[in-house]
């Protein structure tokens, strides 16, 4: 069964990749995609430690609600490790 | 990377000086056939000689050649979405390539022989019920070293911002009418991936030759904005 | 008082927006220079694309609605290598000031 993952939902100021619109949102793990320097710590010109990266999944019904187009048409994004924690619902 | 605001980007260069192409267009014509634009003989701007200074300071700390430039200029006028479509009609055509696309585009496009420099791709593939839309909302990530540059909507704050929350919307205004019980599937390429829509082969293309295929494979077609070309 | 959401300007997914504009452009040689220097400047090593992106950023929304595309990455592109120390901001100043003098257009100003 796919991970169900939560994005952070945090908000710092500075480089993330991680899109503001999907914080908060909760989605499952389509693949791992391995580990990429950290681009919040290349951004700055600084030595960047590896992340693992994932391509999370999230349904339009969860990103939009009700206002969603197609509420089973889906998201994906690929997110870093440490923007990800676990879902605190499980998949129906 | 960014995006341009639809009213402001490139319109201030001349459209209108045809009459003059100058000495100074000696690098040749744009992959389209067309001469370069005709910045040359219109008034230098400031972010103009921003350009020619740092490009003069780099060479000059021996950073970076004249002939680097060059050539990466030239590198990155011969990709162009005819590479992408070769791709497309060669999985089309062979399953096993198509199998070792959608495993791992990267590997499949340089076997094909494009150099596509680092490059981490994955191709996504539309059925008779899944359609699907690439996008970069943060900036404007693209698959250019496969398909050169991105066209210029695609850099756009309207499409940036509604791809991801009206997909089905914004592929009318691309002419493309998915019925409801076709699946959007929307990439934003948020990360380190870049993404190719290998769009589903049209109907009647049984005789067709990989290369008569290959013809029917538009550059929207492999962004999600658009379908092949019919026979 | 002015509190914030925390959503910074260029992270734009979801927001309103009107129709996609379809109209398209050649790139000029200016601007095709300046891609290829981003991409020499990754491949040396100078700086990555991050600091190109984190630089459009930081240049906020106006700059967005005001300058083109390959316009805010010159000025990205000059952010980062300031900041990695191959030149000084004396020495482009200076550069900049010298091209001005040299010709009217950037077919006549564009190589020293």
């Amino acid at each position: 069964m796919a991970e169900r993952v939560r994005v952070k939902a945090l908000t710092p100021p500075g480089h993330v990749r991680a899109p503001w619109y999907l914080r908060g949102r909760e989605g499952v793990v389509e693949r791992s995609l391995g580990n990429f320097h950290n681009p919040e710590q290349l951004a700055y010109g600084l030595p960047a430690e590896t992340k693992p990266l994932y391509r999370v999944r999230f349904t339009m019904a969860e990103l939009w609600g009700p206002a969603a187009e197609n509420p089973t048409d889906t998201l994906d994004a690929e997110l870093y490790g440490h923007w990800l924690e676990k879902a605190r619902t499980h998949a129906a | 990377m960014p995006h341009d605001h639809p009213d402001h980007d490139h319109d201030h260069h001349d459209h209108d000086h045809d009459h003059d192409h100058g000495p100074f267009h000696h690098e040749g014509m744009s992959p389209s056939g067309h001469p370069y634009r005709h910045d040359n003989d219109s008034p230098l701007t400031y972010w103009q000689r921003m350009e020619i200074a740092v490009r003069e300071l780099l060479i000059d700390k021996g950073r970076i050649t004249a002939a680097e430039i060059a050539n990466q200029i030239e590198a990155m006028d011969a990709r162009s979405p005819t590479n992408g479509a070769a791709v497309v009609a060669r999985a089309w055509t062979d399953p096993a390539f198509k199998a070792r696309l959608l495993h791992d585009a990267s590997a499949a496009s340089r076997e094909m022989g494009f150099d596509i420099g680092p490059l981490n791709l994955i191709a996504v593939e539309n059925t008779a019920d899944t359609h699907n839309l690439i996008v970069c909302t943060l900036c404007s990530c693209y698959p250019r070293n496969l398909l050169g540059l991105p066209p210029d909507w695609y850099k756009t704050r309207a499409y940036r911002t509604r791809a991801v929350r009206e997909p089905r919307a914004v592929l009318r205004e691309f002419g493309l009418d998915l019925p409801a019980n076709t699946t959007v599937r929307v990439h934003d390429s948020t990360a380190d991936m870049r993404y190719l829509v290998l769009p589903a082969r049209p109907a009647g293309t049984d005789t067709l030759t990989e290369r008569e295929l290959a013809a029917l494979v538009t550059r929207d077609s492999m962004i999600g904005t658009g379908l092949p070309l019919r026979p | 008082m002015t509190d914030w959401d925390g959503r910074r300007w260029h992270d734009m997914g979801g927001q309103a927006a009107g129709p996609v504009p379809m109209e398209s452009h050649d790139f000029a040689l200016w601007e095709k220079r300046v891609d290829a220097l981003m991409v020499l400047c990754g491949q040396k090593g100078l700086f990555t694309v991050d600091g190109l992106r984190r630089a459009l950023e930081d240049m906020g929304e106006e700059a967005f609605e005001t300058y083109s595309y390959y316009e805010r990455w010159i000025a990205a592109v000059n952010q980062n290598l300031i900041e990695a120390g191959v030149y000084a901001t004396e020495e482009l100043a200076a550069r900049m000031a010298e091209i001005a003098a040299r010709g009217p257009t950037y077919g006549e100003a564009q190589d020293g």
